[in-house]
């Protein structure tokens, strides 16, 4: 780990005031994608700004349909609230299979989504859920803020204060996981929403998380797995590594896709 | 350098780090608490976990820093005196290690999973588990040792 300058925030203006005065200042959330990183000298920041000690970006509250999740609240947090549980059971599961239980103490939801690893599981929650992302400067609404391979729409000095996400009338999460990493190989979201179906999925895109178009028009006619034998047109580029080629992507977004819609009911 | 104060094993301590220095680095090579082990030094294998204010995490993947002002609970202070606590004595009594490298970590881990829910299946105890990595023993020992240590600590409520 190269050497860098450490500030703990004791709020979001004052870590915005630290972004500002560093010459290239990292954002550290929970750290457990950072800390890797800074250890293989992938980055290397001149000063790291610690949100750990800004307690108003952790928690959940529960108002009417819209479940609001804190920033810096851990994957722990969300799998284990009885409010996200009842309210989106489909997140609370998917936080409960995020890396591992230690992982899960210390990573945020934030922190996932504003790195937006092209497998992560988070982003496929925001964009299938359609969901808000609250900064300290405004509101992105999911399917503008993922951008691409690690890229957001946040801006160089903006940070995320919390996820906004609509209750769904249903909806579930099918992740077929790297046996080694947790991360998802294919991960798929299906959210039946008051406005229609979404389908997100993570772990496949070349450029990260995206909509299935022709799913959700498929849906929204018949909301059956067997309404998902059809051909994934407009599909953008997928992944091809060393997991698995892009045709097998392709299949698992089927077969996952599937299996969420089943397991919605 | 930065002055790093927290709690370790209920004792205040203090040390001069530079910010980049993990906490692991800092209960073995400050500290001197040797009984935390590094073994991937990349979150796989858990053999580095502790408890930071009563929460199991991967001390390789967590700085000194982010930890100062917490309650950190290492291996070395889950014993009372000479009295192993029931977990520890659950690992020797089940042969739940072999070379023992992993051990502490699987312990700290295991303690943190049944404090949450004493009354896991073993299939649960393995997911729980599934941030620890054992090169020697299969795991069955494992299970059966945390099954066992759950119920000597239900035993000693």
């Amino acid at each position: 780990m190269y050497e860098f300058n450490y500030h703990k925030a004791s709020s979001v203006s004052d870590a915005e005031q630290a972004l500002r005065n560093a010459s290239d200042g990292k954002i550290v959330a929970g750290g457990q994608t950072l800390l890797p990183t800074l250890k293989q000298r992938l980055a290397s920041p001149s000063d790291l700004i610690d949100l750990g000690g800004c307690s108003e970006l952790c928690g959940i509250s529960v108002d009417g349909d819209t479940v609001t999740i804190g920033a810096m609240t851990t994957h722990a947090m969300v799998a284990n609230s009885a409010e996200v549980q009842s309210a989106i059971p489909a997140l609370a599961g998917l936080a409960s299979n995020i890396g591992d239980a230690q992982v899960r103490n210390l990573g945020t939801i934030g922190g996932s989504i504003a790195n937006n690893d092209p497998a992560a599981d988070y982003p496929a929650a925001c964009l299938g859920l359609g969901a808000v992302i609250v900064t300290d400067k405004r509101e992105i609404v999911a399917d503008d803020f993922f951008t691409g391979l690690f890229e957001t729409a946040l801006d160089e000095h903006e940070i995320i204060t919390a996820i906004r996400f609509p209750k769904p009338e249903k909806a579930c999460y099918q992740k077929f996981p790297n046996p080694a990493s947790r991360y998802a190989l294919v991960g798929v979201m299906v959210a039946k929403m008051s406005s229609g179906v979404r389908v997100a999925v993570t772990g496949a895109g070349a450029d990260g998380v995206f909509r299935v178009d022709a799913f959700e028009s498929a849906l929204d006619g018949s909301f059956s797995a067997s309404s998902l034998d059809i051909e994934m047109v407009h599909l953008p580029d997928l992944l091809e590594d060393i997991h698995g080629s892009p045709g097998y992507r392709e299949n698992l977004i089927r077969v996952m896709g599937k299996r969420a819609v089943e397991a919605c009911g | 350098m930065t002055n790093v104060s927290m709690t370790v094993n209920g004792r205040p301590v203090s040390a001069d780090v530079e910010p980049r220095t993990l906490l692991v680095e800092y209960l073995r090579e400050n500290i001197g608490l040797t009984g935390t082990h590094v073994g991937c030094d990349t979150s796989q294998c858990g053999a580095c976990v502790i408890h930071v204010d009563g929460k199991s995490v991967k001390s390789c993947t967590m700085l000194a820093v982010q930890a100062a002002g917490c309650e950190v609970t290492t291996i070395e202070g889950l014993a009372n005196g000479d009295d192993l606590h029931p977990m520890q004595a659950a690992f020797r009594e089940n042969h739940g290690l072999q070379c023992g490298f992993c051990t502490p970590g699987m312990v700290m881990s295991a303690v943190d999973l049944v404090t949450k829910n004493p009354d896991l299946t073993d299939t649960e105890i393995r997911d729980g588990l599934e941030g620890n990595i054992c090169r020697c023993t299969g795991y069955h020992n494992i299970v059966k040792s945390v099954r066992a240590g759950s119920n000597a600590m239900k035993a000693a409520e």
